[in-house]
């Protein structure tokens, strides 16, 4: 919300501070100001001048020179402006002066562009006429300035004048940011009230006595509401013998500043009260209302109308409409129509101001895609006891104005208005919620001055209807609060019982997960939750997998953003992808994040958000040291279970010989392997890459930070080489298995230095050769130990079909 | 027998004195005192002196050994000094070589702002809490005092899944869950990612993350609020930072605040970073609303608290002067190893 300070002082005269001041002291009051602008900021030494005589140019048939009376001398300029004629007055900015803006559309030096005296093919010129541009503004918010040329003054400015002054030039423009709360701040008088108790200074509410001829409205109009639910307060008046004609100039300046263009005095007033009052109002032409009858109720589904912006709407059931006798002329408090709009023929007119249902304008704005000024006043929901305040203003300046002849009385269909609020004044109560020690009289002040009344008789305070945002004394303790200055409370810190702060365990394997991914190299990157229904085809995935039964956003962004995603892996292959596709030589990522499994679709029940701490990488490393993350990472968590991979993972995303679940104690916890080269090509990843994902609600269950000493060998250990060909299909892992198994306690640890398959070794196998280390925690071993352990073995292994060689 | 010693003496000294290896050294002690040695033999013929010369000549023996081994030693710490003197000098390296440093990832810049939050709070005796991403529309908004038709819902731009399902548009809803469970007092943050539907720009985007803070106690003031979130903008921005609280609205809070800090790039003179205001906008918060208590079944009357929601995203961009939001969810290495 834009407002001019000139508008604000109109209501609080004694406001007499600096736009800083200004923006300081509302801000911390609560109405926020987002930024001032000085409109004479690039503007100086302009005056009103009269053009006295214009002669050829010597040399230039495209300019004229013009001998311009301004006060105190008459000085020469030279214009190639075509309207100029003498007797003129016009704007002139002095040599040494500024002006807002140029010809050539540049953009524009701090403090404006310097005028300096000079000389046009060789005649002097001592200043410049400008034209509305130049001074800043444009034709919109001037609609008399020409469309090319010198703005021209209407005769009655004085000669010497402060142009800029004239113009209305020196004032601040102020924007606000209003919270939602304060309906009633969307609103100039709302606003200047604001100032006036922050400053302290008298604020006055504008005259609205209308004094109306002795005709009766009646006669001229019938109202009849049959939606109640949807407009509490239907006012209406009228106005004959309408002269329409521009509005003055103090009401076009006003309205400019808050960025709303001046069009005729009719229109000007509707426009001026909606920002004045903060009631929006319509004006009907009531020759075209058939029956002088208004009838408010919801349109039917289907209905077509055409809005006063020439553009045929498709109504429903929910929408309010207002009707005359056999039509629909308007939709309610959002556009009227086309068939009664006002146009320069009108003689008679039908003055609207009424309370629709705020909810029910925002929805209907939004389905019909029009939101126009009116109904982002009417949703934030109005105070119907504003509506007559602000039709009786807008009458009142009709009069002022002489823009026509109001009908006396007004049509006022108004539900049952509701009490005024009381709130009992405790202010013990409050003191208590801010913390502070502020005396009962310093409230009752601030309350009086917000035009909230106590009764010392009850000890209740009496909430006016604008202030509908005050229920509770909690509000209350917020007025006080703010007028009595937020930073004078004390800063103290919460006393009572002592807590201990607490981080829950799933957060420290998380935190664990993190440290050792960063460790191996991988840094975090976070992706998005929502992703496209396409990703599972680029994934390969099956079209009846459940990883496809995703959660769909009703409302998305778009096809990219509208499931919520139940595998992790497109946003790892897409950071991937993004890094290569940068060049990245290599890239280690990792993400701790969810994905959403729904219980059931259509969506009844909270789905299941499970944390995936999915890796990936490309560049250097393999499959192994993938896999090597993996081990550190259920080290470092006191995983030391039984630890397997299966290579039939069925992950129609990896490479079918490169892949492998990940098997904690005989349960899936996640998978790893070599991305398929097809999704590889779905990425444009032009490289192997490797990814693993695992599930952390099945992993911190196995995870501890319990750790028992073990103590360290003191007796020796004895290793033994071994080295077989076996099938080539036989796991490395299940001859550990065996091992392991028939090694029995005294087997300490087992470790692989070579596999090879090729020439040496005949086809369909593969040589393995182990180090295997023997430890007793608490005797010297002796040979025969050794021996009797390692024929078990050798047992087990042949058992397998695997030869040894010695 | 006495010439032979000194002989001996003589001849070991010479060849000690020439000696430029610890090998040499060596064979020297081994030819002279070693069990076949030139002194040991003489030792050895000690049978064939007369008794009455024996204390004599044995004396002059020992001596003999005596100052070889005195002279042995020394030519060998001297000559090993030497060695190790060569050694040190052909061992001189360039250590402005690269270094050889281990490839470590680096943490997202919003998770270690996550963490610095999480410790000053952990550290003020609050538990870490989490909530659910997808939520129901009571908890996101009607438990939080924002009614259906609230004009406060369309504000947030909310991503709906159904009419009761949707992606939450604030860490809020975790307060009264946490509420709800009905154990008092209550200190907890609640960090945690939440969504609007804002098209993806520079300083805007659909999925974001912030920490929630819910204090619930009996006779907990606005006063307090103040002292702790001043407490926290210190920990987090240094001793120097000012903060100050100006009025807002929020639903789920009655009196409600912004909280800025001054400005930590101009110090609060005013600069293009503060857009010359000398502050910085860092947070909502507020007294938690006497409704917000009453639906989750803690009575106004007897407890009250303070609530405040932190953008994550916010501070971080801030703290590491990042001026592109999209940077943060490309996940280009280049980017996250700056952290």
């Amino acid at each position: 919300m834009n407002t001019a300070l000139s508008w604000i002082k109109a209501y609080v005269p004694d406001l007499d501070c600096t736009p800083q001041e200004y923006l300081d002291a509302l801000t911390l009051s609560g109405t926020k100001v987002e930024y001032f602008e000085n409109l004479d900021k690039n503007l100086s030494k302009i005056v009103v001048g009269q053009i006295k005589k214009i002669d050829r140019h010597p040399d230039a048939d495209k300019l004229v020179i013009c001998q311009v009376d301004i006060g105190s001398e008459v000085i020469q300029i030279v214009t190639g402006a075509t309207n100029v004629f003498e007797g003129a007055k016009v704007p002139v900015v002095l040599d040494g002066g500024r002006v807002a803006g140029g010809h050539d559309g540049s953009p524009l030096p701090e403090n404006g562009i310097p005028i300096k005296a000079g000389k046009l093919r060789g005649v002097d010129s001592f200043g410049m006429m400008c034209s509305i541009e130049e001074l800043g503004s444009t034709r919109d918010y001037y609609p008399e300035a020409p469309e090319d040329g010198i703005y021209i003054f209407k005769d009655d400015v004085t000669v010497g004048d402060d142009a800029i002054e004239v113009l209305g030039l020196h004032d601040t423009v102020f924007e606000y940011e209003i919270t939602s709360n304060r309906v009633d701040c969307y609103s100039v008088l709302g606003i200047a009230r604001e100032a006036a108790v922050t400053f302290n200074k008298k604020f006055n509410m504008p005259d609205n006595t209308v004094k109306g001829n002795t005709e009766d409205v009646n006669d001229y109009v019938s109202v009849e509401v049959i939606d109640t639910d949807l407009c509490s307060r239907y006012c209406a008046r009228v106005v004959k013998n309408i002269k329409l004609g521009p509005s003055p100039e103090w009401m076009q300046r006003r309205l400019a500043a808050s960025g709303i263009r001046p069009i005729n005095n009719i229109v000007d007033i509707t426009n001026y009260v909606m920002e004045e009052y903060g009631q929006p109002m319509h004006a009907f032409d009531l020759d075209q209302v058939e029956g002088h009858k208004i009838v408010v109720k919801r349109a039917k589904d289907g209905e077509k109308f055409m809005t006063l912006d020439g553009q045929e709407r498709t109504l429903d059931s929910e929408m309010l409409m207002i009707n005359d006798a056999g039509k629909a002329i308007g939709i309610a408090g959002i556009m009227g129509g086309e068939n009664s709009k006002i146009t320069d023929d009108v003689k008679t007119m039908l003055f609207e101001a009424a309370t629709f249902n705020g909810a029910n304008i925002r929805k209907s704005a939004k389905r019909l895609g029009l939101r126009t000024d009116a109904s982002g006043k009417f949703e934030k929901g109005l105070d119907p006891r504003n509506a007559i305040e602000a039709i009786n203003r807008a009458c009142a300046l009709i009069e002022e104005l002489g823009c026509g002849e109001v009908v006396g009385g007004v049509v006022d269909v108004c539900a049952p208005l509701k009490d005024l609020n009381k709130i009992e004044f405790r202010p013990t109560r409050i003191n208590d919620l801010l913390g502070t020690d502020i005396d009962a009289d310093t409230m009752l002040d601030i309350f009086k001055r917000l035009e909230l009344e106590y009764d010392a008789s009850t000890n209740m305070i009496t909430i006016p209807s604008f202030r509908q945002d005050l229920e509770g004394i909690a509000d209350l303790a917020e007025e006080v609060c703010r007028f009595y200055g937020y930073d004078k409370v004390p800063s103290t810190l919460p006393s009572g019982e002592a807590t201990t702060g607490k981080i829950s365990f799933k957060s420290r394997i998380e935190q664990k997960a993190r440290e050792v991914a960063e460790y191996c190299g991988f840094s975090q990157g976070m992706c998005y939750s929502f992703e496209s229904p396409k990703v599972f085809d680029k994934l390969l995935i099956d079209k009846d997998d459940v990883l496809r039964q995703a959660i769909t956003i009703s409302n998305p962004l778009g096809e990219d953003f509208s499931i919520m995603r139940t595998i992790s892996l497109n946003g790892m292959l897409t950071s991937l992808a993004t890094n290569y596709n940068r060049r990245n030589k290599d890239a280690r990522l990792y993400e701790m994040a969810n994905i959403y499994l729904p219980k059931s679709l259509p969506l009844t029940e909270n789905p299941d958000e499970r944390m995936q701490f999915t890796l990936g990488f490309y560049g250097n490393g393999d499959f192994f040291t993938m896999k090597g993350v993996i081990e550190e990472f259920f080290d470092s968590i006191g995983m030391k279970g039984k630890l397997n991979y299966d290579p039939k993972a069925g992950k129609p995303f990896l490479h079918p010989g490169r892949q492998a679940n990940i098997i904690y104690e005989g349960g899936v916890v996640g998978f790893l392997g070599e991305v398929h080269p097809e999704v590889l090509d779905n990425y444009n990843i032009g490289t192997k890459a490797y990814v693993a994902v695992l599930d952390m609600p099945t992993i911190v269950p196995h995870a501890t930070f319990d750790r028992k000493y073990e103590g360290v060998a003191k007796y020796p250990a004895v290793s033994r080489d071994i080295s077989m060909v076996a099938p080539k299909d036989i796991l490395v892992g299940d001859i550990e298995t065996v091992i392991r198994q028939r090694g029995g306690r005294i087997l300490e640890s087992l470790s692989l230095f070579d596999v090879y398959e090729g020439s040496q070794i005949k086809a369909g196998f593969k040589s393995i050769a182990y180090n295997i280390t023997f430890r007793a925690s608490d005797r010297t071993l002796e040979e025969s130990d050794i021996s009797a352990a390692m024929k078990k073995i050798l047992n087990g292994l042949e058992g397998m079909g695997i030869e040894l060689r010695q | 027998m006495k010439d032979k010693l000194e002989k001996i003496k003589n001849d070991a000294l010479a060849a000690i004195n020439s000696a430029d290896k610890l090998e040499t050294l060596n064979e020297t002690r081994v030819n002279i005192l070693g069990k076949k040695g030139e002194l040991t033999q003489v030792l050895k013929g000690m049978k064939d002196v007369s008794p009455e010369d024996r204390p004599k000549i044995g004396q002059l023996v020992n001596d003999t050994r005596a100052e070889i081994e005195r002279v042995l030693e020394e030519a060998t710490v001297k000559l090993e000094r030497v060695i190790r003197e060569a050694q040190m000098k052909s061992e001189v390296i360039d250590v402005t070589l690269p270094a050889k440093k281990n490839a470590v990832g680096h943490r997202h810049p919003n998770q270690i702002t996550q963490e610095e939050v999480e410790r000053i709070f952990v550290g003020m005796g609050y538990e870490v809490v989490e909530g659910p991403e997808i939520e129901t529309d009571y908890y996101n908004f009607e438990a939080l005092n924002i009614p259906a038709d609230h004009p406060a819902k369309d504000e947030q731009d909310t991503f709906y899944i159904n009419d009761t399902y949707l992606l939450r548009t604030q860490t809020s809803g975790t307060q009264v869950h946490v509420m709800e469970q009905g154990k008092l007092p209550i200190r907890m943050i609640a960090p945690g990612r939440v969504f609007r539907s804002d098209e993806v720009d520079a300083t805007h985007s659909p999925s974001f993350h912030q920490i929630e803070g819910l204090v619930i106690d009996k006779h907990i003031t606005f006063a307090d609020l103040k002292g702790t979130l001043a407490e926290f903008a210190k920990e987090l921005y240094g001793e120097d930072i000012r903060v100050r609280f100006r009025p807002h609205h929020f639903n789920f809070t009655e009196p409600s605040a912004e909280m800025d800090v001054s400005c930590f790039k101009c110090g609060g003179s005013g600069c293009r970073f503060c857009k010359g205001t000398g502050w910085i906008e860092i947070l909502g918060c507020g007294m938690v609303h006497p409704n917000v208590l009453r639906m989750s079944g803690i009575d106004p009357e007897e407890y009250s608290g303070f609530a405040f929601g932190v953008g994550l995203e916010r501070i971080a961009l801030l703290k590491y002067e990042i001026d592109d939001m999209r940077l943060l969810y490309e996940n280009d290495e280049r980017f996250l190893k700056q952290f």
